[in-house]
């Protein structure tokens, strides 16, 4: 199939998606409501202490993992549950699924972003010293997050204990991409660390681990979906 | 979408010793048959004899443990990847999107199928199946009876060669039954149709006929 054709079906598989979650809130929901209740309970009991950027940054992103743990597998095991996969299996292009499906949950996950991390940096009374950088490093983050959590979705969504499973698949396998951006998110909230000039350069180079984790993800993602989604 | 003039008149389905096991569980055993355009395939077999299974396993939705399945046009193979042109299917396994309207759900399944008449395609089936007033309604409003008609939609709306109904009767009126074989005595000369069910007068349609279980 030509890259255009993949590239109108992903589009339009996400376009369904999209109208799917605005009609019934299935992920959004369930997602922010874990977020903001986990990003209170935390603010509350750490608020008498000064917690250090490293562990402020740990936690940001706790949050935002089992945000995307919670969120982003139900893309694929709500059209299992539905018996609605049988259906986008005989009409569209495995990788096209993929594709939409990845979109999706890019955008799922950076709407959650662009509540969290305003909330977090509120609630926990912190000015990031390089707030650009934040937003990059959440942005990438939020990529890296994703791109990993969606095909994993997909080998989830065929199997009988899916929440439990997906959690511990997903662990590892974001691990990497967790720990850049962790490290990133300190060098945003603390100022530069390591050698370099400029806000960005002590967290450059996890910058680049995240933008090659995605890449990595996504290449990968496209070439064994095929095996994964069908039978 | 295949060509006007390479459509359904060369179109042949060959299962070719297929068997299927779940698990140690042997669901079919070398099951042969053939069919082309203009026939009409009938899988009868008491319940949980692998009627299912077969129709899926014609769909290669699922690989069969051993043999295969083939669907040639004009002699040449087609490969599974081309299942969105082929293949039309109505099954109890196949549900739309319920949170989605049935003219929602048609233009999105005619967008990934690279259909260009969507809605006007989507209007004319909704009409031919007795749902023409409801196209705006979510899907999860419908009846079961209309949810099985707005499969007919699904499965007929790309003109396949290859049709495909699993229960095809299910849930349905009179006169859903009525537009069904209908629809099935209107398809019949240019598709070939694969029909998996018990019920007599269904079963008398079949040129071919599968018996499972026995």
């Amino acid at each position: 199939m030509s890259s255009s054709g993949w590239a109108r079906e992903a589009l339009a598989v996400l376009a369904k998606d999209v109208r799917s979650e605005y009609r019934t809130r299935y992920a959004f929901s369930s997602v922010l409501l874990f977020a903001v209740t986990a990003l209170a309970v935390v603010s509350f009991s750490v608020s008498p202490y000064s917690l250090d950027a490293d562990v402020q940054a740990a936690f940001l992103w706790i949050v935002l993992f089992f945000s995307a743990m919670m969120g982003l597998s139900r893309s694929f095991v709500r059209e299992e549950e539905a018996r609605t996969a049988m259906a986008l299996r005989l009409t569209t292009a495995p990788e096209a699924v993929y594709m939409g499906k990845l979109m999706f949950n890019i955008a799922l996950q950076v709407a959650v972003a662009a509540v969290v991390v305003p909330l977090f940096l509120v609630l926990m009374d912190i000015a990031p010293a390089h707030p650009g950088l934040l937003v990059g490093v959440t942005l990438l983050g939020t990529l890296a997050l994703a791109s990993s959590s969606t095909i994993i979705a997909a080998i989830v969504s065929r199997a009988n204990a899916k929440g439990a499973i997906f959690a511990v698949l997903a662990f590892p396998v974001t691990l990497p991409g967790l720990s850049s951006a962790i490290r990133a998110t300190i060098a945003a909230l603390r100022g530069a660390a390591g050698s370099g000039s400029g806000p960005a350069a002590g967290a450059a180079g996890d910058l680049r681990a995240l933008a090659a984790y995605s890449v990595l993800m996504i290449t990968s993602s496209l070439l064994l979906f095929d095996f994964v989604w069908d039978d | 979408m295949l060509g006007p003039a390479e459509r359904h008149g060369g179109f042949e389905l060959t299962i070719d010793s297929v068997s299927k096991l779940y698990g140690a569980r042997r669901v079919l055993r070398d099951v042969a048959a053939r069919a082309v355009a203009g026939q009409v395939l009938v899988i009868a077999g008491p319940n949980g004899s692998g009627k299912s299974t077969l129709v899926k396993v014609i769909a290669r939705l699922i690989r069969p443990t051993d043999g295969r399945v083939l669907w040639k046009l004009d002699g040449r193979a087609l490969p599974a990847t081309d299942a969105k042109r082929v293949v039309g299917m109505v099954s109890p396994d196949l549900t739309l999107y319920d949170e989605l309207s049935a003219i929602e759900n048609l233009r999105f399944f005619a967008q990934v199928r690279g259909l260009s008449s969507g809605p006007e395609l989507a209007y004319s089936l909704l009409d031919r199946f007795g749902l023409a007033g409801r196209g705006r309604d979510p899907v999860g409003a419908y009846s079961s009876g209309m949810k099985q008609r707005l499969k007919y939609a699904f499965a007929l709306m790309h003109d396949p060669p290859l049709l495909l109904l699993d229960e095809p009767t299910a849930n349905l009126d009179e006169r859903g039954i009525t537009l069904v074989h209908d629809a099935i005595a209107q398809a019949r000369p240019s598709k070939c149709i694969v029909i998996a069910t018990n019920e007599p007068e269904e079963v008398r349609l079949g040129d071919v006929i599968i018996r499972l279980g026995a």
